[in-house]
């Protein structure tokens, strides 16, 4: 049966095109991967191939047309036998594609630009019951043991990084694993944090739980390719055929005087990407519990974790098997007059504040929300709905700050019960100087917290 | 490259000689039709047909067994349907349809099969390079004998993390085989105006990677390097590098004029060395099939691509709610 040849697409964004030249013409026999025609696009000349093979009966564009829309009938095509009297060919009307119409999707798309769960209760059970008993722990031993616990529970959970093994981890939060699990288990990477990053992802995808250990979060830069594109999103890629099941972990943000390569709180950035679990834990409890829900959890978990907190003693629960669920913020500290919103060592400050605030008759609710993704944005809420005003804190910087974003939903949710505009306290927007005076003033302080709050309480 | 000894009766079965026949017809039927899919609109977006490049997957697959996986470019449709995976679920992925492998929501360069161990289609150039390390890693670590083939061509074999994928390869003796599609052309930058050391599977030295070059446009050849890579994997000897040199005739994707040579270059491979055309010969002078037998292959495949594309078109477009679905795991998908 003849077939009509088509004017092509040979670009994502044609429209239309020029028929600049035909190589070939009425009467000639023509082969699958012969060059028909010269096609000029908008970005290009060019050659157009044949796909079937026949005779061109006829051609119904002359070369030099200009405007020739996509799927316009140029040419008919004969099989073997036939003549242009078998065929009436109707050149007014075009071919029409079978895609869809792209327009109607869109406009029908569901409008959810900024997608808040359904609002729900928080939860505000406490982590572990009243009648257990607490050991004083280290976040460092707190890390861990959590990592060795779910080691114990799970053969196909390992970890990998530079210094991880023989030295017992840079920041010795990887100490005695080497002996207990061995070197199957426990690897030593060269520095080549690109290619250990892929190596774990592609672990993952092969059906281990990789916990990957970055000696900071500086040099996750250079794999940041594998963390966005190859870890996060390939579960939506394959349509939840494979995903990858790990842990990306290490010190995060500033530590004391290493300069502004090695000084970076990347909260806000892991923060926006979807297919990715942001953890970032305050107390040595936050550690232990999330990082065992981290490692246990089916998707990609960023766990920033702190190099001034690693040595900072805090209450764990002793219990066999102790987890703290993601999108679960806690109530640090109650208070009826400003909500005060913090995470991971931004809570130093946050606290500091409210005991400097409570002496001055300010009562703050101090909000630890220790995963940032999904965020506890109930908690939140819920809390300004009581206080009426929030300030935030964080060591991250001002532009695009995960405080930016609270202060947007608190705005877009609780509007009217508020009597004062969100303020967010951040890092300064400058990179991390190395000189102490200035090192001390570029980060967010105690003081500035203070002074924030009383601005929202108009003190 | 040492040329191989051609020879009409190969020590492979006519059925053998027949399948890869049929299974290198069948991609460029397939990207055929794809093309054509493109011009009418259908498929969206980049579209880099694997044309002339058949002989590759196809030799690889025949060295391959059941366990073993995969992992490639963006330039995947051949990788897919040589493993076996569905060209009707393959087409309706590049029109972005609920039937695709990855219900509509990958595209022509992000397809995956657990079932086949296909694990892409990566968009990044070379990034699927360490994430193939990784794959083998996984089988060296559960202790079975599987061998992982990372597909990877001549452009991203500048990109630096193949280096340091190839350090910790070696370094912990992990069962792959690295295979360098070149195709001579990083979209429009050929080899000569990339590198001063050509040679690609020679790099592998500086790590202690053995390798070699091979035609990648004789399908034989190809499948006698493969079960050699393979055997050398599945040892326990660490990785193994082929530099497969072969040829797109068609542009770097739908878009690409192809400028960057002549169309006499292209006619030349395609008239001297077309590795479909090859096969064709061989078959008929060697006796191992009739022109009949050979004709009813080409209808054979002429259907299923005609089904592939049609289904293609019918399938329908994803559910909007699809928008909001696999972005999280609720639980960690299982090995197939």
């Amino acid at each position: 049966m003849a077939t009509e040849i088509l004017m092509p697409a040979l670009s994502p964004t044609m429209e239309e095109g020029t028929l600049a030249k035909w190589l070939v013409k009425e009467g000639d026999t023509v082969a699958s991967g012969d060059i028909l025609a010269e096609i000029e696009t908008d970005k290009a000349t060019m050659e157009f191939e044949a796909v079937d093979e026949g005779t061109i009966g006829k051609i119904l564009i002359a070369e030099g047309t200009e405007g020739v829309a996509v799927n316009t009938a140029i040419a008919v095509l004969l099989e073997d036998g036939e003549t242009m009297d078998d065929v009436s060919v109707d050149t007014s009307q075009s071919q029409q594609p079978v895609a869809a119409d792209k327009e109607q999707s869109s406009e029908t798309a569901p409008a959810a630009a900024m997608s808040h769960p359904e609002p729900k209760q928080s939860d505000r059970t406490p982590d572990w019951p009243d009648d257990v008993e607490v050991k004083k722990t280290t976040v460092r031993e707190a890390l861990r043991d959590a990592m060795a616990e779910e080691m114990r529970r799970d053969e196909n959970v390992f970890l990998m990084g530079e210094e991880v093994a023989e030295y017992q981890g840079a920041y010795k939060i990887s100490q005695g694993l080497l002996d207990e699990f061995g070197a199957r288990r426990v690897i030593d990477t060269p520095i080549t944090e690109h290619g250990f990053a892929g190596i774990g992802v592609g672990a993952a995808f092969g059906g281990l739980r990789p916990i990957v250990e970055f000696m900071t979060f500086n040099f996750a830069m250079q794999a940041m390719d594998q963390i966005i594109n190859s870890a996060a999103k390939t579960l939506y890629m394959s349509g939840g055929q494979m995903g990858a099941p790990m842990v990306f972990r290490g010190p995060n943000g500033a530590a004391a005087r290493v300069g502004a390569q090695h000084s970076q709180d990347y909260a806000a950035w892991f923060m926006q990407v979807p297919g990715l679990k942001v953890c970032m834990p305050y107390s040595a409890a936050d550690a232990k519990g999330l990082m065992k829900s981290a490692i246990r959890d089916p998707n990609p978990v960023i766990f920033l974790e702190n190099e001034i907190l690693y040595g900072r003693s805090f209450d764990v629960p002793v219990m066999d098997d102790f987890t703290i669920p993601f999108g679960k913020a806690k109530i640090e500290r109650d208070g009826d007059d400003v909500t005060i919103v913090s995470f991971g060592i931004g809570m130093t400050y946050a606290l500091e504040a409210a005991e400097k605030l409570a002496e001055e008759g300010i009562n703050a609710e101090v909000i630890n929300l220790r995963t940032l993704r999904p965020m506890d944005t109930e908690t939140i809420l819920e809390s300004v709905r009581k206080t009426n005003r929030c300030v935030t804190v964080e060591e991250g910087w001002p532009q695009g700050s995960v405080g930016g974003y609270i202060s947007g939903v608190i705005m877009q949710e609780a509007f009217d019960y508020l009597d004062a505009p969100v303020i967010t306290c951040t890092g300064k927007d400058v990179p991390m100087p190395y000189a102490a005076n200035l090192e001390k003033h570029a980060l967010i302080t105690t003081a500035e917290v203070v002074a924030a709050v009383k601005k929202v309480t108009y003190r | 490259m040492p040329p191989r000894k051609k020879d009409a009766q190969p020590n492979v079965s006519a059925d053998d000689l027949k399948a890869y026949y049929r299974d290198m017809l069948m991609i460029r039927r397939f990207e055929e039709k794809a093309g054509q899919l493109y011009g009418m609109g259908l498929i969206g977006g980049f579209c880099h047909l694997y044309i002339g490049q058949e002989a590759v997957v196809v030799g690889l697959e025949a060295a391959a067994k059941d366990g073993d996986k995969r992992v490639t470019s963006y330039r995947d449709h051949g990788h897919m349907l040589a493993c076996g995976m569905d060209p009707k679920g393959v087409m309706a992925e590049l029109t972005g349809r609920e039937g695709g492998y990855s219900k509509g929501k990958g595209g022509s360069m992000h397809m995956f099969s657990k079932e086949k161990h296909f694990y892409g289609g990566h968009g990044i150039v070379a990034a699927q390079v360490p994430l193939g390390a990784g794959l083998a890693f996984s089988d060296k670590y559960k202790g079975n004998d599987n061998v992982t083939f990372v597909y990877f061509g001549d452009g991203a074999a500048n990109q630096g993390q193949v280096y340091e994928t190839y350090n910790m390869a070696e370094l912990w003796d992990l069962p792959v085989v690295f295979v360098i599609e070149n195709n001579q052309y990083a979209m429009g930058t050929s080899t000569k105006r990339s590198t001063k050391s050509p040679s690609y599977w020679e790099r592998g030295a500086a790590y202690g990677i053995p390798g070699e070059e091979v035609d990648g446009m004789d399908v034989l050849a190809v499948k006698e390097a493969g079960e050699k890579a393979v055997a050398h994997c599945r040892a326990g000897n660490g990785p193994y590098i082929l530099e497969i040199k072969t040829y797109r005739y068609r542009g770097h994707s739908m878009s690409d004029p192809a400028k960057y040579r002549t169309r006499e270059e292209v006619q030349k491979m395609r008239d001297e060395r077309d590795p479909i055309e090859q096969i064709r010969d061989l078959l008929l002078t060697g006796s191992h099939a009739t022109e009949d037998d050979l004709k009813a292959i080409d209808k054979e495949i002429k259907g299923i691509i005609n089904d592939a594309a049609e289904f293609s078109k019918e399938s329908p477009e994803p559910d909007l709610e699809e928008l909001w679905t696999d972005i999280y795991a609720t639980e960690v998908p299982q090995e197939a």
